[in-house]
């Protein structure tokens, strides 16, 4: 009987115990480090692959930024990690974003990595900046990027952009790779690989992912990052260990603690069910 | 003893200068560091006497006007140089020209490991002429025969897409089939939805408390489908709640839903007699940011603590917390959405679950409006003959993966250009 | 009149973008063309719509003194900053501007904070809603442990085999399911715009006749 109330009363428990739990989680692993070793999944694997083959100096890499600060901390270690596996094989990138807010956090992932390795704007990278229409967006690009960005971000005319020098439209981008919280991937298919015959990766936040494997399965995605579990994996591949390596000792913590939560959850749901049978 | 102008040398002197020269010629032969290094700087490395050597061009170059596109472009495909697999091509550089012989310019580039280019930017109706190069280096260029005239011209038509209009025909043709029948007064059968039977009660709940009813239609625009599927159901619910005299809340994070909206909620009203009652203050915009809405939203779910809390649209993150929160204020909560990600969270968090396209059934349930039944029969019946593509397909691709029939003769259906 | 010209709109912006599709001669792909840059400039004044109902919203709420305006206050004074340190300060928001220092330092931080909050309620619902009962919330339960474990280094310490599952798990019947409900809901789409082409859908004008 006391056995019972005891998981009664942890059936009842105040959700603010379970918060302190989770940010004790989240925190522990700062100061303590599990410095777990990740493997590469395959999905991974392909997008790292398709970025590998990429031809230096030439047809450029199109990036587009397009998550918000909320899911900043999933997607901006993605973005540093690609941007810095480009410009370690010298490929140009041209950055763009279809997220109003994801313009400043485009121009940031962009300026950080480009210092890193001492790239010259207008050379080696490009940022394009904000278009609103997502659709209208994406099919222009592959008419003609003059439509959608006839200048880049700060108001220089691509045709004075060196490394934009012969890329018209879709077919001079051997690549597109979008970072998105949101539909973006999706729009990205429907009006890029689909009409065009683009070829995209993706990169999303974890909980999103599983909604994209059956687009990887198609072949209508080259490759896909899910959630900072992706990020960390690139990061891996690049050999460049950063914000998303960090991440996987909090996030194996916090995934066991939820583990256990629901374990003890649903004993106490049984045992005390059982109880509630037996009285009545 | 001497022949003229020969000085005489001494003979142990000369047998010293032949042991000498023997061993300077031994010296410059076997001491290493005597001997050109390969790679001294400001010669060219060893490996550039293979790369300068000719390699054979690319061969069987064929040129066509590029098909279904718009014009001005002209495809290219050539069998790959034999001595690309060798690594002695860096590149394929195509040439064009309005003159089979003179007046090539250079047109584009392409790795080794591709071959076929699409040239375009040229002009309609005019004659080209091109050329492949196999490039050694960058300037040493190994070119195939000229191939030519191809003329480049638009068309009006793009045949890799007709199975796609084949699919849209029929689909039409069965939304109209069934609309026309519905509006002719055929009876058509609709699946009960458990979410929507409990609409009436949720409302009745928040009538007896005295409390309001929050409606949240998600964070997408009006270009969305769940979003106009949510207007729909919304004019439903402020019909109901204009009969029943309760407050319904109706936060929006987009501005032009948000009129929309407005609009809905006051004709619902004015369709039960009910006018005076609209507020349109009830019915306004929070704010575009995501989470900025959540905050919103939240606050209002704790001050004002609605009975009944119905999520319908397109939602994201911030499914679940919007659905604790409105679990912890004790609202009942029903939700519907086609964003298959965020589904779980509200199964879980909320009391009923419209999923996908149930969420567009609503509308049609709630109404019962002949013609939005006849829209949502036509739906199922092409999702029926869907299913029996699906079937028959699978069974091809396995026969012919397994080698039982010798091609898959579905494969071109499902494949667009 | 009021509605027989939105819906004649509708019908031919519809109908032409579906037979552009099929079209790819430039005097059809030229017009989808300056169709598209249309449609951009509209979307960006969308943009100016919900700065005006905004300020609308919140000025009327600080002037009928209505109870939660100090939060309308708030509202409207941060959107006056970023807009004036946005068009006037000789910076615009170019990196290391008021504009960008403000966002980079305070709503970057602020959106991702709201954004972690999931994480203490997913927790919270994993333990007060995540029960074992029935056959298939039991299966849920599990395949949700498996993938929770091989998403993360900690599962493949555990057992080699957890990531293995958890890829299969994602691969085969999550791939299989989600294919599912993307045809349905890709169909529902379909019908739905098909619909508002002909003019049976009419909420989006607001209202039914």
């Amino acid at each position: 009987m006391d056995g019972r109330r005891a998981f009664d009363r942890i059936l009842k428990i105040d959700r603010r115990w379970i918060f302190l739990l989770v940010g004790v989680a989240v925190v522990l692993p700062f100061f303590f480090p599990l410095g777990l070793p990740v493997v590469v999944t395959s999905p991974v694997q392909s997008l790292y692959d398709e970025v590998d083959k990429l031809p230096s100096s030439s047809q450029p890499l199109l990036m587009s930024i397009d998550y918000a600060p909320a899911t900043l901390p999933e997607l901006e270690p993605m973005s540093l990690a690609i941007l810095r596996h480009a410009f370690e094989n010298d490929v140009n990138v041209a950055v763009m974003t279809l997220h109003p807010a994801g313009y400043g956090l485009a121009e940031r992932a962009l300026l950080q990595a480009a210092e890193e390795y001492g790239k010259v704007y207008g050379e080696d990278y490009v940022f394009l900046g904000f278009q609103p229409g997502v659709s209208a967006v994406i099919l222009s690009l592959g008419v003609n990027i003059r439509n959608v960005f006839p200048e880049d971000a700060y108001g220089t005319s691509l045709s004075q952009i060196p490394m934009m020098d012969g890329v018209r439209n879709f077919d001079d981008i051997p690549l597109a790779i979008t970072l998105a919280g949101w539909s973006a991937a999706e729009a990205w298919i429907y009006y890029a690989v689909e009409p065009y015959g683009q070829k995209v990766a993706a990169g999303v936040t974890a909980v999103m992912a599983t909604d994209y494997y059956p687009y990887l399965g198609a072949g209508q995605l080259v490759g896909l990052l899910g959630g900072m579990r992706g990020a960390a994996e690139y990061e891996a591949l690049v050999d460049h260990p950063d914000q998303g390596a960090r991440g996987m000792d909090s996030q194996s913590i916090i995934h066991m603690l939820i583990i256990a939560l629901i374990i003890v959850g649903n004993i106490a749901y049984f045992v005390t069910g059982r109880a509630r049978k037996t009285a009545s | 003893m001497f022949a003229d102008g020969e000085r005489a040398i001494p003979a142990m002197h000369k047998r010293w200068a032949e042991w000498a020269s023997l061993i300077a010629l031994a010296a410059l032969l076997l001491c290493p560091a005597t001997l050109p290094a390969q790679d001294a700087p400001g010669d060219a490395p060893a490996d550039t006497m293979l790369a300068t050597r000719a390699v054979a061009p690319p061969f069987n170059l064929t040129s066509v006007d590029t098909p279904n596109d718009r014009g001005s472009s002209i495809t290219l495909s050539w069998e790959p140089s034999p001595d690309e697999e060798a690594g002695a091509v860096i590149s394929y550089e195509i040439y064009r020209s309005a003159d089979p012989d003179t007046g090539f310019s250079y047109a584009g580039r392409v790795p080794p490991g591709i071959a076929s280019y699409r040239d375009s930017g040229l002009d309609n109706g005019v004659e080209y002429y091109h050329r492949v190069a196999a490039a050694a280096t960058d300037t040493l260029l190994f070119f195939s025969p000229t191939v030519g005239p191809t003329i480049a011209f638009p068309q009006w038509f793009n045949i890799n897409r007709v199975n796609v209009m084949i699919g849209v025909i029929i689909f039409v043709t069965a939304i109209v089939y069934f609309v026309t029948s519905a509006k002719a007064g055929k009876e058509l059968f609709i699946r009960r939805l458990a979410g929507l039977d409990e609409l009436d009660n949720a409302v009745g709940r928040a009538t007896e408390m005295g409390k309001p009813i929050l409606y949240i239609t998600g964070l997408s625009g009006i270009s969305d489908v769940a979003t106009i599927a949510a207007i729909n159901i919304l004019g439903e619910v402020a019909k109901k709640t204009a009969e029943y005299n309760t407050r319904l809340i109706v936060p929006c994070a987009d501005p032009i839903v948000m009129a929309v909206e407005q609009e809905v909620v006051r004709e619902a009203y004015a369709e039960v007699g009910r006018p005076e009652a609209y507020n349109e203050d009830d019915v306004f915009y929070l704010t575009r940011s995501q989470f900025a809405y959540v905050a919103g939203v939240n606050g209002i779910m704790v001050r004002q603590r609605p009975a009944t809390i119905l999520y319908m649209g397109m939602f994201y993150a911030e499914s679940l917390v919007l659905a604790e929160t409105g679990a912890s204020v004790g609202s009942i909560q029903i939700a519907g959405t086609d964003a298959v990600t965020q589904l779980p969270f509200f199964i879980t968090s909320c009391d009923y679950t419209l999923i996908g396209e149930e969420l567009y059934a609503a509308s049609a349930y709630l109404s019962r409006e002949p013609v939005l039944l006849g829209g949502l029969k036509g739906q199922d019946t092409i999702k029926f003959i869907v299913g029996v593509l699906l079937i028959i397909g699978f069974i091809v691709a396995t026969l012919a993966a397994t080698g039982v029939i010798a091609t898959d003769f579905m494969a071109p259906l499902y494949v667009t250009g | 009149m009021r509605r027989q010209v939105p819906l004649l709109l509708c019908f031919v912006a519809g109908v032409f973008t579906a037979v552009q599709y099929f079209i790819p001669h430039p005097v059809v792909q030229d017009f989808q063309e300056r169709f598209l840059a249309w449609l951009m400039t509209l979307l960006a004044f969308a943009f100016l719509l919900g700065t005006v109902s905004l300020i609308r919203l919140h000025w009327h709420k600080i002037r009928n003194k209505a109870d939660d305006r100090g939060y309308s206050f708030v509202t409207l004074v941060g959107l006056l900053v970023m807009i004036g340190f946005g068009f006037f300060h000789p910076g615009h928001h170019s990196p290391g501007s008021p504009f960008s220092t403000l966002f980079q330092n305070v709503q970057v931080p602020i959106e991702a904070t709201m954004f972690s909050l999931l994480a203490f309620y997913v927790a919270s619902a994993a333990f007060r809603a995540f029960r074992a009962r029935t056959l298939e919330a039991t299966l849920l339960l599990v395949a949700a442990t498996i993938v929770m474990l091989g998403r993360v280094p900690l599962g493949e310490l555990i057992h080699e085999q957890i990531p293995i599952a958890t890829r299969w798990i994602l691969e085969v019947p999550n791939m299989a399911s989600k294919r599912g409900i993307m045809i349905g809901v890709g169909l529902g789409m379909m019908a739905t715009a098909l619909k508002i082409v002909l003019g049976i859908e009419r909420a989006w004008m607001g209202g039914r006749d």
